[in-house]
């Protein structure tokens, strides 16, 4: 293509996302005067929603092709810039979005684990593989690992591993979808799982990779705008600086200075925690003996126990003078006891982990590894290391993150998407660890200390919505309202924050949308490259390498909405929670593919034997520490080194590595045909020709 | 084949150099986090701001270095891609 060509198509997109971006911003001012005028939420709602998912699926339709390269790989013309924006929209996930800043908000500097592991590992993509692949310059990742290492096997291995590690997280984005659109229309679960899925397919399933990449695009400036305004806002009225990121070290500091207080006994507030956290110690003594007693009678305790408790309440409803709220809550006891032995030992061993964090003192937000002793500090930071290094590879191993490099339209251009890829990204991580400070500070001020008659209204807002996610008990009794009295749930810190600044609906409708075009764009992405690996992989490289391109793309588009059903399906299951779904991808990716991709380009020695070898052992070292420690396979057997199981890559990944380089060594080296094909990818200018001719 | 092998080695280099500070930025960092919160950068204890944002703009510059001199590289050895 011609550089004039290429550069009028940059300038024509510039305009286009110039102009949308203005529309964007247009809407929202319209929707606000709505708003102004007595136009109800839940119009505004479905309006929001509505008019961006009509939007995502008109950029689809706009997009449709049925050329090959244009619906595998967008054309190979995406500029930088514009890549960089979708890889970081495929990047972002429901996960980053909505669960981040929570995630921060309950851990602290722990959490930051997530910040450094989801952008350093552009690191590694962009030294070590995007600008390698993009000169490769196929379709797929098991693609690479079929022309480099040769036959079938090793490309078969790649699309195992790609579609599991795909497949469980589009499962984490599609539950993701559900919660935002059914949370946000009232519609019912299932209803929003469709309904969201609905738009992906007409995206993909019309326009593939090109389709995908104009509406990611189109997701990101939706997605990054409705992260920033309620931050910048929530900045300006406890800091007066619009630059939260700069802004909220002093905030931080006070947010410790108020943690001090607050563990401080000999301070009036101090010591009205203390007395909420001695009424949790006793709590969970009663849970913690309840569960001894379920250990050792099993079911009959659990019987016996449900007859103590109806007896109680007869005995309570017989007397005189009862308070009403003492029979209502014995009632809800009743009516929410545990049916058998397992969910009863789960609830309660639940509740006694709620009751031990409440009972201890509050660990300090920027402390890192808190522990209560030098054991426990070790382990924690040990952790730590463990998940920032599986997220860093697994972020270098992902095959819908690199796959997006192959769009580009020349290696220089793909490793300047990298750069702009962690720019756009690190905008969003940069800005969640203020975010967790601003809403501590102000439910640290604000809300603790004030009294249960007049809670602030955004309070009351979410505990009528969802008790898990917002919900204050008065303990001790005494109408004021005390920090260890709060439960919040991780995912209410950003979609609580435009009520929590004293914002309009219409922005809590925007994070709506933010937060959906975040799940959809990663959802987008990871089911077209399952489809794509089926198609392009299984059918057309293994089953029939003959097949004309209009065949091909109709199994893909098949393909994509038999993957869409079934992720719909699983979803619908509810299984595991989403933290450990992303966690379990990152590791799964890492052990499985980076092993045999970088030294597949860095190491030419590196063969089919020990690529076969490296990939099943390093996933197989991931699959099974996974299934023997994590709580919901119920195996639990103790952990290796204490590490847990969302780390589980650290096993696998140098498993992997040694498995390469072991296999290589004991096999002949590879053909000259293939060290011709390294050296092709090493060198931008080496032509295709050099070694077309000799596979 | 000796220019290839020495842009090679130079690119080999660069991304060795890069990759060190990466791991220190990060991981050495964080391994000695408890230890270097007692200074204050910007109003942060130092190991939270490495944590939330001085890594993250270690990274970028990283990224932005690589391929600013990769470039440069690429025109050195003459190995830019042809169309």
């Amino acid at each position: 293509m011609g550089a004039s060509v290429q550069s009028q198509f940059v300038s024509q997109l510039k305009r286009y996302y110039a102009l949308y971006t203005g529309g964007v911003i247009g809407f929202v001012v319209m929707l606000a005067i709505l708003e102004q005028m007595g136009v109800p939420n839940k119009v505004l709602g479905y309006l929001f929603l509505g008019v961006t998912v009509l939007l995502y699926a008109g950029i689809g339709i706009l997009s449709r092709t049925s050329d090959v390269t244009e619906y595998y790989v967008a054309g190979r013309r995406v500029p930088a810039l514009f890549n960089g924006m979708a890889v970081a929209a495929d990047w972002m996930s429901a996960a980053s979005f909505i669960g981040l800043a929570g995630t921060l908000y309950v851990s602290g500097y722990d959490g930051l684990a997530f910040v450094m592991g989801w952008t350093g590992g552009f690191c590694l993509v962009a030294f070590l593989l995007a600008p390698y692949l993009r000169k490769f310059g196929q379709y797929t990742i098991p693609d690479f690992l079929g022309m480099r290492y040769g036959g079938g096997l090793p490309r078969a291995i790649g699309v195992f591993a790609a579609i599991l590690c795909s497949f469980t997280y589009v499962i984490a984005q599609v539950y993701g979808v559900g919660l935002i659109v059914s949370r946000f229309t009232g519609l019912d679960f299932g209803v929003g799982v469709f309904v969201g899925l609905g738009s992906i397919l007409v995206c993909s399933f019309l326009g593939g990779m090109r389709a995908v990449t104009w509406t990611q695009v189109a997701q990101y400036v939706i997605l990054i705008v409705a992260y920033l305004i309620p931050v910048i806002w929530l900045s300006v009225k406890h800091t007066g600086n619009p630059v939260p990121q700069v802004a909220y070290g002093y905030v931080l500091q006070q947010v410790t200075a108020r943690e001090n207080v607050l563990n401080d006994a000999s301070t009036p507030e101090g010591a009205r925690e203390a007395e909420v956290r001695t009424l949790f110690k006793q709590q969970m003594k009663i849970d913690s003996a309840k569960l001894a007693a379920l250990e050792a009678g099993g079911a009959a305790y659990l019987v016996q126990e449900r007859a103590r408790l109806t007896h109680t309440l007869q005995q309570l409803k017989d007397k005189a003078h009862v308070a009403p709220q003492d029979i209502a809550a014995l009632q809800n006891e009743l009516a929410t006891f545990p049916k058998d032995v397992n969910s009863a030992r789960n609830t309660w061993r639940a509740a006694v982990e709620t009751e031990k964090a409440k009972s201890s003192p509050i660990i300090a937000h920027a402390e890192p590894f808190a522990g209560s002793d030098e054991t426990a500090r070790d382990n924690k930071r040990k952790n730590f290391l463990a998940l920032v290094l599986c997220l860093m590879v697994g972020t270098a191993a992902l095959p819908h993150i690199l796959m997006r490099f192959y769009t580009t339209s020349s290696v220089k251009e793909a490793r300047l998407s990298v750069f702009w890829s962690l720019l756009f990204i690190s905008l969003l991580y940069i800005t969640a660890p203020a975010l967790a400070v601003l809403a501590k500070y102000d439910v640290y001020t604000l809300l603790v200390g004030s009294s249960f008659s007049e809670l602030p209204s955004w309070v009351s807002a979410w505990a009528a919505v969802d008790k898990t996610l917002m919900s204050v008990t008065d303990m001790n009794k005494d109408g004021i309202v005390q920090l260890a009295e709060i439960t919040i749930g991780g995912d209410l810190i950003m979609l609580a924050t435009p009520e929590i600044a004293g914002l309009p609906y219409v922005v809590t409708a925007l994070v709506a949308a933010g937060g959906l075009a975040a799940a959809l764009s990663t959802a987008d992405g990871l089911m077209l490259t399952i489809a794509n690996t089926l198609s392009h992989d299984v059918y057309y490289k293994m089953i029939d390498p003959r097949a004309p391109t209009t065949r091909r793309l109709i199994i893909s588009k098949v393909l994509l909405l038999v993957v869409a059903v079934f992720a719909a399906y699983i979803t619908s299951l509810k299984p595991g929670d989403i933290l450990f779904l992303v966690g379990a991808a990152f590791s799964l990716a890492a052990s499985a593919f980076f092993p045999a991709l970088a030294l597949g380009i860095f190491w030419k020695r590196a063969n089919k034997m020990g690529a076969v070898i490296g990939m099943v052992s390093g996933l197989a070292t991931c699959m099974v520490y996974m299934f023997i420690t994590y709580p919901f396979f119920g195996v639990n057997a103790p952990l290796w080194w204490g590490i847990n199981p969302i780390s589980a890559g650290i096993f696998g990944m140098p498993i992997g590595f040694i498995g390469v380089i072991l296999g290589s060594l004991f096999s002949a080296p590879p053909s000259p045909e293939t060290r011709a094909m390294v050296d092709y990818v090493r060198y931008p200018n080496m032509r295709l020709d050099s070694f077309i001719e000799k596979r | 084949m000796h220019k290839h092998q020495q842009y090679w080695q130079h690119t080999l280099r660069l991304t060795a150099v890069l990759l060190a500070i990466w791991f220190v930025a990060t991981f050495l960092v964080a391994w000695f986090a408890r230890e270097l919160q007692a200074f204050t950068v910007f109003g942060f204890p130092f190991s939270f701001f490495m944590a939330a944002q001085g890594a993250l703009l270690i990274y970028i510059a990283l990224v932005a270095y690589y391929a600013y001199r990769m470039d440069k590289l690429d025109v050195e050895y003459d190995m830019q891609e042809g169309d």
